[in-house]
C-alpha cells in the first residue's frame, strides 16, 4: 500500500518545485467556541511534509501544534472546534473536503498517530493483542487468528520482549516505554504514509525517551513514511528531524532546516528557546528563560503575538503582525527584525 | 469577564479547551481550586447559582412551600383541623368554586388539607436532614480525620446499617413506638440515613486531608482542631450539603410512604401520605383527593432535588 | 477447559480465596444487622403469645410451656443466640403457630424476587438505553429532555407513580380499549401482573441509572483511549459500542448489583398499592400480628440478598476491569 515510485529525496525536504508533498497544511485556521468567547487556537498555519521526511513541530502548550495535528487526523471535537479556513492536502486531495466515510479510509490506515500518554491512550479493558489486532480485523477483515499473528509480528518489530506471551496482557501490565511501543506498533500496523507523533516521549524517563526516539528513527529508515514529530523539547528533535516549524500563539513563527535553525535562529522566540537549553559549551553561564506569559488566545494582540515578551520589540511590532518573511529558499521567519535576530545569533 | 473573577468554575469547565497554560494542571485543577479557597468557591457558586433557571425554579417552589408550612392561612380560609369544616354529605365532590381541589371521603376540603399538610412534611424533612448531617457529618469528620480505630469501628457499624433495607427498617422502628408523630418518623429515618452522610463526609475529609494545602498547614504546625475546622471541614462540607439537599426531598417522600403505610404520622394530624391512604379506597371513583396531595408531594420533592442538582452543578461543574 | 495452565490454576485459587475471605467479612455485617433487627423486634410492644390467642382467656400452664418452647423467658441475647445459630444451619425458625418461617416466606419471597428482577431488567434496558442516547446527543434538545424527565422521575415518589399509573395505564387504558393491558392488582395474571408494579418500583432507579450512564459515558467518550480508537480509523459504531461501552459497564454493573437489594427492600409500598403478596406485605402483617420470627426472618433474608449481591458485583467488577485484582 505504500507509495508508488517517488524518487529518493535528500534528507530534508527537497520540496523544490515539481515534487509533490505528501501532506500539505495550507493556511489552516481552527477556533474553539467556549463560554468566554472564541479561542483562536490555530491562525493560518502552513507546512508541508515530503515522503521520508521528518518535520518537527515545536511549541509550548497552547501554541496550536497539537490542534493542527488533530485537524490533520480529523479527531477534533467539532463542536466546540471549528476549522474556519484552510486546506489539508494529502497526496493532492483536500482531506477537509472529504466525506466522513472517505476520511475514515485515510485515518489510521494512511495517516496514523501516536499520543503522549500511552497509558491513557490505550483502552484499559482490552488486551494489547486485541488492540493491535483490531487494526487488521477492522481495516482488512482479517480473522482473529491471523490478526493475532500479525500483532505478534508487530510487537516483535517494536522490540517488545516475549511478544507471543504478552499478547494477552493488558496495558497496565506494561512499563511506560513498552506501552509507547505498543502505541507505535498499532500506528504502524498498516504501513501508514504519514505518522504523527504527538509528544511521544514527554511522559517517559529520559533513558526510555532516547530508546523510543531511536525506534521511531529506525522505523522511518525502513520505510518511506513521513513523520510529524510534535514536541516542546528542542533537545529531542535535533537528531531525528529534517526540518522544524516553530509555533507560537497559533502561528508558525519560524520554519527552517534543522541545522540552519540550530546554527542561527531567525526569530527571537526560537532564539530564546535555544538559549534556554543547557549546553556544555556554555557551562557556567546563566540559563536563559523567556520572560512573561504565553499569549491569551481569547484576546490576541493585533500585532506580533510574541511582542510583549520580545527583547527586539519595536513600536510597529505591537500594531503590525509580521508575515512569514522568506529568509532563504526553504526558510521563513515571522519577525520584522529577523535580520537583526539572525545577525545577533551569529555573533 | 476576566479569568480571575471566577477562576475555578470556568477553568474546570473547559478543562478540554486547548489553552492549557504552562503549569496549568496544578493551577487549574478543580480539586486544587476547591481546596484552596473555600470562601471564593462559595462566592463562585452563588454567582453561578443565581443565573441558573433550575435554581431559580427550585428556590421559588421552596419559598412557596415554606410559606404554606409557616402560614397556611394565607392559602385557604378553611381550617382543616376544625372538625366542623367537613361535611360528610359533601364527600367526594369534584373540584368547584367552593372547593378548588374538591372534597375527600369525609367531605373535607382537599385544598385546605393539602396546604396544611406541607408543615408536617417539611418538619420531617428538615429535622431529619439536620440530625443526619450533624450526627453523620460529625462522626464522618472524626473518622476521616483521626483514622485508626475510631474510623475502623464506625466504618464497620455503617456497613451494618447499609445492609438493612431502609423502608422495612423504618417500618420496624416505627412499629416499636405505638403512635407515629413527626418526631418518631424523624428518628426512624435518621437512624437509617446517618451512615450515608457519614460515608460522604469521611471520604471528603480523607480527600481534603491529602491536599497540598492541608499538608502544608500541618507542616507549618497548625493544630489538629484548627486543621479540622478551618481547613478540612469547609471543603468537605460541600459534598455533604449537596447530598443533604437531595436527601431532604427523599425524606419527605419517605415520610409520605410511611404515613401511607399507616406507621407514620397519624390522624388527626394531616400528612400528604395519610391523605393518599385515606383517599385510596375510593380512588377509582374520586381521584382528586389522592392526586392533589400526590402532586404537592411530588413538587416538594422535585424542588429539593432540583436545588441539590443546581448546587452540585455550581460547586462542581465537572460532575455534569 | 480440560487442562489448566499454571497461571489459570493460580487465578482460580486466588479467586476461591477471595470469595471465602469476602464471605467471612460478611459475617460481622450479617451478625450486626440481624442483632439490630432482633433488638428492635424484641422491643416491639405487645406480647406475642397474647396476640396469638387474641381475646381468649389462656391457660397459664400452656402459656408457660409455649414461652419455654420459644425461649421467651431467656434474656434477649440468649434468644438471639438461639436464633442466629439456627440461621447458620439454614433454619429461619418457626412461628408461634408452629409453622416454619421459611415455609411462610418462600412464596412471598418469590413474588418480591420476581418483582425486583423485572424492575432490574427494566431499569437496565431503559436506563442504560436512555443514558446512552443522551450521552451521544449531549447538549442537544433530546439530551436536555431526557435529563429533565429523569429529574421528574426521581422526584415523584413511588406512592404517586404507583397510583397514577394504576389509574392511567391500568384503569383508563382498559376502559378505553376494552383490553386489560396491565393488570392492576394481584399476581393472577402471571408475568403480566408484574409489568406495571415493576415499572413503578424501578422508576427512581431508571432515572438514576440514566443519569449515571449518561455521565459516565460522556466522560468515557472524552477519554484518551476513545480518541485513539477514532484515530485508528475505527467506525463510530465500534468506538461507542465496543471501546466506550465496555468501560461504561463497570459503574453500571456496580449500580445495578447494589440496586437489587434496594429494590427488594423498598418494594413494600409498591406491593401494597398493587396488592402483591410479597415479603413487604408479609412483614407488615407480621409486625402487627407480632410474629417476630417472621419479621426477623424476612429482614435476615434481605440482608443476605444484599451481601450476596455485593459479592457478585465485586466479582463482576474484577471480570470487567482487568486493572482490579482480587487481593
Amino acid at each position: 500500500m505504500n507509495m508508488t515510485s517517488t524518487p529518493p529525496l535528500p534528507a530534508w525536504g527537497a520540496g523544490g518545485p515539481g515534487s509533490e508533498p505528501l501532506l500539505a497544511v495550507e493556511d489552516l485556521h481552527v477556533e474553539f467556541a467556549t463560554r468566554q468567547g472564541t479561542v483562536k487556537a490555530v491562525n493560518g498555519v502552513s507546512y508541508s511534509l515530503y515522503p521520508g521526511e521528518t518535520l518537527a513541530v515545536l511549541g509550548e502548550s497552547g501554541s496550536g501544534k497539537s490542534v493542527t495535528a488533530q485537524a490533520i487526523m480529523g479527531i477534533l471535537d467539532m463542536p466546540p472546534a471549528r476549522i474556519s479556513r484552510g486546506r489539508i492536502r494529502f497526496r493532492g486531495t483536500d482531506l477537509l473536503g472529504l466525506s466522513e466515510d472517505a476520511r475514515s479510509q485515510v485515518r489510521g490506515r494512511r495517516i496514523a498517530m501516536i499520543f503522549q500518554d500511552a497509558l491513557s491512550a490505550l483502552n484499559p479493558v482490552f488486551t494489547v493483542g486485541s488492540q493491535i489486532g483490531e487494526m487488521f480485523r477492522v481495516h482488512q477483515g482479517m480473522s482473529r487468528r491471523d490478526a493475532e499473528r500479525r500483532a505478534v509480528e508487530l510487537m516483535d518489530r517494536v522490540r517488545i520482549p516475549g511478544a507471543r506471551q504478552r499478547l494477552h496482557d493488558y496495558p497496565h501490565q506494561f512499563s511506560g516505554g513498552m506501552r509507547q511501543r505498543i502505541m507505535i506498533a498499532m500506528a504502524i500496523a498498516l504501513d501508514p504514509e504519514v505518522l504523527i507523533a504527538d509528544e511521544p516521549t514527554t511522559a517517559l524517563d529520559v533513558t526510555v525517551q532516547a530508546q523510543i526516539m531511536e525506534l521511531l528513527a529506525e522505523l522511518k529508515r525502513e520505510s518511506d513514511m513521513g513523520m510529524i514529530l510534535i514536541t516542546h523539547d528542542l533537545g529531542v528533535v535535533a537528531d531525528v528531524a529534517d526540518k522544524i516549524a516553530v509555533m507560537y500563539g497559533g502561528r508558525i513563527v519560524e520554519n527552517a532546516p534543522v541545522h540552519d535553525l540550530y546554527r542561527a535562529p531567525a526569530h527571537p522566540y526560537t532564539k530564546g528557546l535555544l538559549e534556554s537549553i543547557p549546553r556544555v559549551d556554555r557551562k557556567g553561564r546563566e540559563l536563559y528563560a523567556i520572560a512573561g506569559m504565553p499569549p491569551d488566545l481569547l484576546d490576541m494582540p493585533p500585532g506580533c503575538a510574541f511582542a510583549p515578551r520580545c527583547p527586539y520589540r519595536q513600536d510597529n511590532c505591537v500594531t503590525e503582525a509580521p508575515p512569514l518573511y522568506r529568509i532563504g529558499p526553504t526558510r521563513g521567519g515571522a519577525c520584522h527584525y529577523w535580520r537583526e535576530v539572525l545577525d545577533g545569533s551569529h555573533g | 469577564m476576566s479569568d480571575t473573577v471566577t477562576p475555578r468554575s470556568r477553568r474546570a469547565r473547559h478543562a478540554k479547551s486547548p489553552l492549557r497554560s504552562p503549569g496549568g494542571p496544578s493551577r487549574g485543577g478543580p480539586a486544587a481550586g476547591t481546596a484552596g479557597r473555600p470562601a471564593s468557591l462559595w462566592n463562585d457558586a452563588w454567582h453561578d447559582l443565581r443565573r441558573r433557571p433550575l435554581f431559580i425554579a427550585a428556590a421559588v417552589l421552596i419559598g412557596v412551600i415554606l410559606l404554606m408550612a409557616a402560614v397556611p392561612q394565607l392559602f385557604t380560609s378553611v381550617d382543616p383541623y376544625d372538625a366542623t369544616s367537613c361535611r360528610l354529605g359533601d364527600a367526594r365532590q369534584a373540584p368547584s368554586a367552593a372547593h378548588w381541589f374538591g372534597t375527600d371521603n369525609q367531605g373535607c376540603d382537599t385544598l385546605a388539607r393539602t396546604v396544611y399538610g406541607a408543615r408536617n412534611s417539611l418538619l420531617v424533612g428538615l429535622s431529619t436532614t439536620v440530625v443526619t448531617v450533624l450526627v453523620g457529618g460529625l462522626l464522618g469528620l472524626v473518622a476521616g480525620f483521626r483514622g485508626g480505630l475510631p474510623d475502623a469501628l464506625l466504618s464497620r457499624v455503617t456497613e451494618i446499617f447499609f445492609a438493612i433495607p431502609s423502608v422495612l427498617g423504618a417500618l420496624l422502628i416505627l412499629a416499636v413506638f405505638r403512635t407515629g408523630t413527626v418526631w418518631t418518623v424523624m428518628l426512624a429515618l435518621a437512624v437509617l440515613a446517618w451512615p450515608m452522610t457519614f460515608r460522604i463526609m469521611r471520604a471528603a475529609v480523607i480527600t481534603a486531608k491529602g491536599q497540598d494545602y492541608v499538608v502544608a498547614a500541618r507542616a507549618l504546625g497548625a493544630s489538629g482542631r484548627r486543621l479540622m475546622f478551618r481547613h478540612i471541614l469547609p471543603n468537605a462540607i460541600t459534598s455533604v450539603i449537596v447530598v443533604a439537599t437531595v436527601n431532604l426531598g427523599v425524606f419527605i417522600a419517605a415520610e409520605a410512604g410511611l404515613s401511607f403505610l399507616g406507621v407514620g404520622i397519624q390522624s388527626p394530624e394531616i400528612s400528604w401520605g395519610l391523605m393518599i391512604a385515606d383517599a385510596r379506597p375510593r380512588f377509582l371513583e374520586a381521584a382528586s383527593p389522592l392526586l392533589f396531595p400526590a402532586a404537592f408531594l411530588s413538587l416538594t420533592v422535585l424542588a429539593f432535588i432540583m436545588l441539590g442538582d443546581a448546587v452540585r452543578d455550581a460547586l462542581d461543574p465537572k460532575l455534569r | 477447559m480440560i487442562r489448566e495452565t499454571p497461571a489459570e490454576l493460580y487465578e482460580r485459587l486466588v479467586l476461591g480465596r477471595y470469595i471465602i475471605r469476602r464471605l467471612l467479612q460478611a459475617i460481622p455485617v450479617l451478625l450486626g444487622a440481624t442483632l439490630l433487627i432482633y433488638a428492635v423486634v424484641f422491643a416491639l410492644p405487645g406480647d406475642p403469645i397474647a396476640s396469638m390467642y387474641g381475646e381468649k382467656r389462656m391457660d397459664p400452664d400452656i402459656v408457660a410451656i409455649v414461652r419455654e418452647q420459644y425461649h421467651l423467658n431467656d434474656p434477649f441475647i440468649v434468644q438471639y443466640w438461639y436464633y442466629i445459630s439456627g440461621v447458620f444451619q439454614g433454619n429461619l425458625g418457626i412461628t408461634f403457630s408452629n409453622v416454619p418461617v421459611s415455609e411462610i416466606i418462600a412464596g412471598k419471597f418469590q413474588v418480591t424476587l420476581n418483582l425486583a428482577f423485572t424492575a432490574l431488567v427494566m431499569e437496565a434496558v431503559i436506563g442504560v438505553g436512555l443514558g446512552f442516547y443522551a450521552a451521544l446527543r449531549r447538549g442537544r434538545a433530546q439530551d436536555t429532555m431526557i435529563l429533565a424527565s429523569t429529574l421528574v422521575l426521581i422526584s415523584i415518589p413511588t406512592l404517586v407513580t404507583g397510583f397514577v399509573l394504576q389509574l392511567v395505564l391500568g384503569v383508563k387504558l382498559k376502559q378505553s380499549t376494552g383490553i386489560e393491558v396491565f393488570p392492576i392488582a394481584g399476581v393472577s395474571d402471571g408475568w403480566r401482573s408484574y409489568l406495571l408494579p415493576a415499572f413503578v418500583l424501578a422508576g427512581t432507579s431508571i432515572a438514576y441509572l440514566t443519569r449515571l450512564t449518561r455521565t459516565s459515558l460522556a466522560e468515557i467518550l472524552r477519554a484518551d483511549y476513545i480518541r485513539t480508537a477514532v484515530a485508528k480509523g475505527m467506525p463510530r459504531r465500534r468506538v461507542v459500542g465496543r471501546h466506550a461501552l465496555r468501560n461504561a459497564l463497570i459503574p453500571l454493573v456496580t449500580y445495578l448489583g447494589a440496586d437489587l437489594g434496594t429494590l427488594m427492600g423498598g418494594a413494600v409500598i409498591t406491593e401494597t398499592i398493587f396488592n402483591l403478596p410479597g415479603i413487604g406485605q408479609e412483614l407488615f402483617r407480621s409486625v402487627y400480628e407480632r410474629q417476630q420470627p417472621v419479621v426477623v426472618g424476612i429482614v435476615t433474608l434481605l440482608v443476605l440478598v444484599y451481601i450476596l449481591a455485593n459479592l457478585i458485583v465485586d466479582l463482576l467488577y474484577a471480570v470487567l476491569d482487568p486493572r482490579i485484582r482480587y487481593e
